[in-house]
Parts: C-alpha cells; structure tokens; sequence
C-alpha cells in the first residue's frame, strides 16, 4: 500500500534521514522503533508532505506522492496523528473533530461518524465543547485520533500514542488501535518509543538508527531478537 | 465638571478608535497567522481611500450624489484593496516564508515605502478635497453637537463589519481554517488545510477592513494624501499591541482604547500632543502587562 524508497529528508543543512526504505501492506499494523533523534517522527512527516524528501520516492498505492502536497497527501486517505498530539487549542472537541473532516464534504457522513467517535470516547461526548486545550493527556490522544478517523483515511499513521500517558490508558489506547485495524480494516503504521506494547499488536516492525533502517522483522521475531531486547525492550 | 463635554470627547474617541480599530484587525490577524508585522498595512488603507476618493469623484462629476455614491465607492476600494492585499503577500512576503524572520519585515517596510512613493507619483503628494457623501440626517439634529451624521454611519458601518467578521471567523469554513492555521500550523497542514490560500485570504479581508476603514476616514476628515497610511498604521499598530497582537478582540479594545486617549488627551491636556497620549499608553499598558490587554504571555513557539 505505501513504499519508501531511499528516502532523504533535510532540515535545511541537517540530514535526517539518510537513506529510508520500508513497506507498509494493505491491513498491516506495521510498527517503527528507534531511539530518540532517530528519524521516526521525521519520516513520518515526509510521508504526509510536511517536510517532504529531497531524494527517494513514495509510492501510494504504487503512484508518487513525495511531490504532492499535505492537502492532496490527505485526500487520498493518509491522515497524521502527530507526536505530542497537536490538539488545536482554543477551539472545542467538537471543532477539533470537524477539522478533521475539513475536507469532506458529506455533513451528514460527518455527523455520524462524530456521533461515532463519541460513542468510542464517551468522555469526549461530555467534553465536547471543552476547549481541546484543556483536557487531560490521555483525552486529547483519544481527540487527537479521532480527529484523524474524521477524515476516513485508509492508512492511519500514529506518532507516539502513548507517550506521557498512564499504563491504563496506553492499554486501552493500543486496544483502540488494534479495534481500529480490525473493524474499520484501517491500515496502521505506528511509531512507538513503547517498543513491547507495540510489537505485540504489530504484524511486522522496523528498527531505525541515525535515519536508517537497520533492522525488518515479523513482530513476534522482533520481539525474541537479542539486540531488540537489548535495545529497546529493557531486558 | 462639564458632563456634556466630557460626552462629546468620548463620542468622539469612540469613532475615531473604531477607524483605528479597523485598521488594526488587519494587522493583528496577519501577525497572528505569520508573525510578520505587515509595515505596508497603512498604505493599503491609504490606497483605499485613494481609489474611493477617484471612483467618488467620477461619480460625483457624473452628477451623482449622496449615499449611493459613497457605497459604490466603497464597493470598488473593497475590490481594489483586495487585490492588491493579495498581490502584496504573493510579492512581498511568500518568497521570503522560510527566511530568517527579519527577511520579511525588511521587505515589508521596503513596500510601504514603495507604496507610499508609488501613489505619490501616479497622483500627488498634495492634500486632495475628499467629497461630501454623508448628508446630514434630520434625526441627527438634537444631538449633532455630540454626534455627526458622518460619525453615526462611522459607528454603524464599523459594528457590522466587525459582527461580519465574527461571524466568518466562527462559523465559516475559511474562517475555522484561519482559527487552526492560527493555533498550529502544522496541525493544520496535517488536517489537509492549505496553509498558503488561508494566508491569502488573511490578507484579503485585512485589507478590505483597511480599505473600509480608508473610505470612513476620507469621508470624514474631508482631506487625504499619499501619507495618511503612516500614521494610520502606526496608531493602528499601537492599537493592536495594547490590546495583545494576535488578538482580534484585542485589537477592537485597543483601538477604542487609543482613540479615547487621544481624545482625553487633546480635549484636557492639549491637542498638539494628541500623538504623544497614543504613544503613553502605549508604554504604560506594555510596562504592567508585556503581552497587551488581551494577549497571553506565551512561550517561545519553536
Ligand atoms: N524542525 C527541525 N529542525 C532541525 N532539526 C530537526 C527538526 N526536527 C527534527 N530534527 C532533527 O532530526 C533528527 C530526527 O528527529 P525526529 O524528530 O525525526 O526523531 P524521532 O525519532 O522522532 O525522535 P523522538 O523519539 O525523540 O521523537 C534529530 O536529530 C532532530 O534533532
Ligand atoms: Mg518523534
């Protein structure tokens, strides 16, 4: 479904990724770990068009997308939920939710999926017109994702879900994202610092060092891998 | 303690902070999205009490007179003014996005100059005689000492435009598109929001409430020239500062605000230093509250 190939993202004269390969298949939740600094978040947004690549190709559904911009990169059904959140903060969750479908057209279509997403996060139907920037970690994730389900993408990336939240409620964010995957049939690419929690609801991962992928494995034999272990489990 | 006095300097304040407030929305709303304070708002302002003044005048030669003649003035400034809001942005600023920040602000005092000595040219540096359009109204007359007819379209045209603009900034597309570009930009790319069009159309209606604002005034004060964009923008400028840039309530509150002051000002004190009281303010507001009447301190984005 979505391929990187060779790519090279600069921060003006700082290069970030050096050289980025990588395969996400239709219905995969492919996970990506790495150390802090690794390029995670930045391949991230040179897949959304943000800070796109100066060398290297992304395919889409085998057609180039690394020249397209953000707004097209949506449109065609890849939607962001970035690190930290990014919740819009003066405005209430249920703008936060209608700029997610900010380019849908369908009033009805989005209602319902509100109405949804409101069924998915109970608290968020009670906070709805609380301002996004006032609600607690855990509940701007669960914004922040439903936000991104608003524009009905067919690959959902997440950048560090359950960074800075309680053990609780990563369990039930993780449990979301697999809920996801299953039910909608929602392609999940998932950067994570939670390599364990992560590569238990993967399919395949990737390890990124320094920009590169360094290592490509089916979940369950990262998992087992002694350098994985070593690395990035905590064993 | 003269009340009716004391009345006819806060009327008066009042419109003349509501020209400025006006004026500063435009300023405010751009800083708020780019961070750039746009030097060349004043000229835009200028530019369009100068396409009003023509379009008037041709008019008024035409044998038209009255009202009409001032909407249909100020329906061809608004055109004019946005146009050119726009074609200022794609010049002026959008090449210079990604540079370092003093890059754009170089460049925007460079316009304003360049704007400034462009109607100099094609028109005069003289004073030009504004036409009459505003007559005056019957039911104005118990408390014209108070209010001039041309103060009260003043009033009414600056409520509405600015009950517009609430309007489209809460409920409209562009406008939720402005409020989200405004609190994170890249958030706002990542929701499929193009950055660079809401930019465009930040410029677009500051400079149709400039342009309104430069019909206003022409009307009012009777005289324009090449440089009336100056002070206007410095006042207007100010005026968004004291109320926190970025803010467009604060914006409003300024200007009205530093029109009252300078009122007080020249009716209590003495009206050769009407500029200084503005600048007072200024300094006062600043020194207890960095961040404006209504704007939050906020950490360095990076
Ligand atoms: N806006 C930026 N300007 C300059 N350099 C940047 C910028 N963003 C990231 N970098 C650099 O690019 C490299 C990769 O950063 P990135 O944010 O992609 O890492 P990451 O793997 O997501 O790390 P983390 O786990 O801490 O989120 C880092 O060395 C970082 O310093
Ligand atoms: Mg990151």
């Amino acid at each position: 479904m979505l391929e990187l190939r060779d790519i090279q993202t600069y921060y003006g004269a700082i290069q970030a990724l050096k050289n980025v390969s990588l395969k996400i298949g239709e219905g995969e939740i492919v996970t990506l770990i790495g150390a802090n600094g690794a390029g995670k978040s930045t391949t991230l947004m040179s897949i959304c068009g943000v800070t796109p690549p100066r060398r290297g190709d992304i395919l889409f559904r085998g057609e180039p997308i690394h020249r397209r911009s953000a707004e097209d990169i949506v449109r065609l059904g890849i939607c962001q939920v970035p690190e930290g959140r990014h919740i819009f903060p003066q405005m209430s969750v249920l703008e936060n939710l209608e700029m997610g479908a900010y380019l849908r057209r369908d009033a009805d279509g989005i209602k319902r999926d509100i109405a949804e997403a409101f069924e998915r996060f109970p608290i968020l139907g009670r906070r709805r017109n609380q301002a996004g920037g006032t609600l607690s970690g855990g509940e701007q994730q669960m914004l922040a994702i439903s936000r991104a389900l608003l524009s009905r993408p067919s690959l959902l990336l997440l950048d560090e879900p359950s960074l800075g939240l309680a053990p609780l409620i990563i369990k039930q964010i993780f449990e979301i994202i697999k809920q996801i995957n299953v039910e909608n049939g929602t392609t999940v690419f998932l950067v994570e610092q939670n390599a364990n929690q992560a590569l238990k609801i993967a399919h395949r991962g990737y390890v990124m060092e320094n920009g590169a992928i360094t290592l490509e494995d089916r979940a369950d034999a990262l998992l087992s891998n002694e350098d994985v272990k070593r690395a990035y489990l905590g064993i | 303690m003269d009340y009716q006095y004391l009345l006819e300097l806060f009327c008066g304040g009042v419109v003349k902070g509501s020209l400025y407030a006006l004026i500063a929305l435009g300023y405010t709303m751009v800083y708020g999205i780019i961070q750039l304070i746009n030097f060349a708002h004043g000229e835009i302002y200028m530019i369009g009490a100068f396409v009003a003044f023509i379009v008037a005048g041709i008019l008024t030669f035409s044998g038209y007179s009255g009202l009409s003649v001032l909407l249909l003035a100020a329906i061809v400034s608004v055109l004019y003014v946005a146009a050119y809001g726009f074609t200022l942005e794609k010049i002026a600023y959008r090449p210079l996005r990604h540079a370092p920040r003093l890059s754009p602000l170089i460049s925007a005092i460079g316009a304003s100059i360049f704007l400034t000595n462009y109607v100099q040219l094609v028109q005069t540096p003289d004073f030009l005689p504004f036409p009459e359009l505003i007559p005056e109204f019957e039911f104005m007359a118990d408390i014209s000492s108070l209010l001039s007819s041309a103060d009260l379209v003043i009033l009414v045209v600056t409520a509405l435009t600015m009950i517009a603009l609430t309007v489209l900034i809460k409920f409209t597309r562009i406008g939720k598109a402005m409020r989200a570009t405004q609190q994170d930009m890249i958030m706002a790319r990542l929701v499929g929001i193009n950055v660079d069009r809401v930019i465009s159309w930040t410029f677009i209606i500051g400079s149709i409430l400039a342009a309104i604002a430069g019909v206003l005034i022409g009307s009012r004060s009777g005289q324009i020239n090449a440089a009336i964009g100056f002070m206007a923008g410095i006042k207007a400028f100010t005026a968004a500062v004291l109320g926190g840039i970025g803010n467009i309530p604060g914006a409003v509150l300024g200007g009205l605000l530093l029109g009252i002051a300078e009122t007080f000002g020249a009716g209590y004190i003495s009206s050769a230093y009407e500029d200084v009281f503005a600048f007072a303010l200024l300094v006062i507001v600043l020194t207890l509250r960095p961040a404006g009447l209504l704007g939050k301190a906020t950490k360095q984005k990076v």
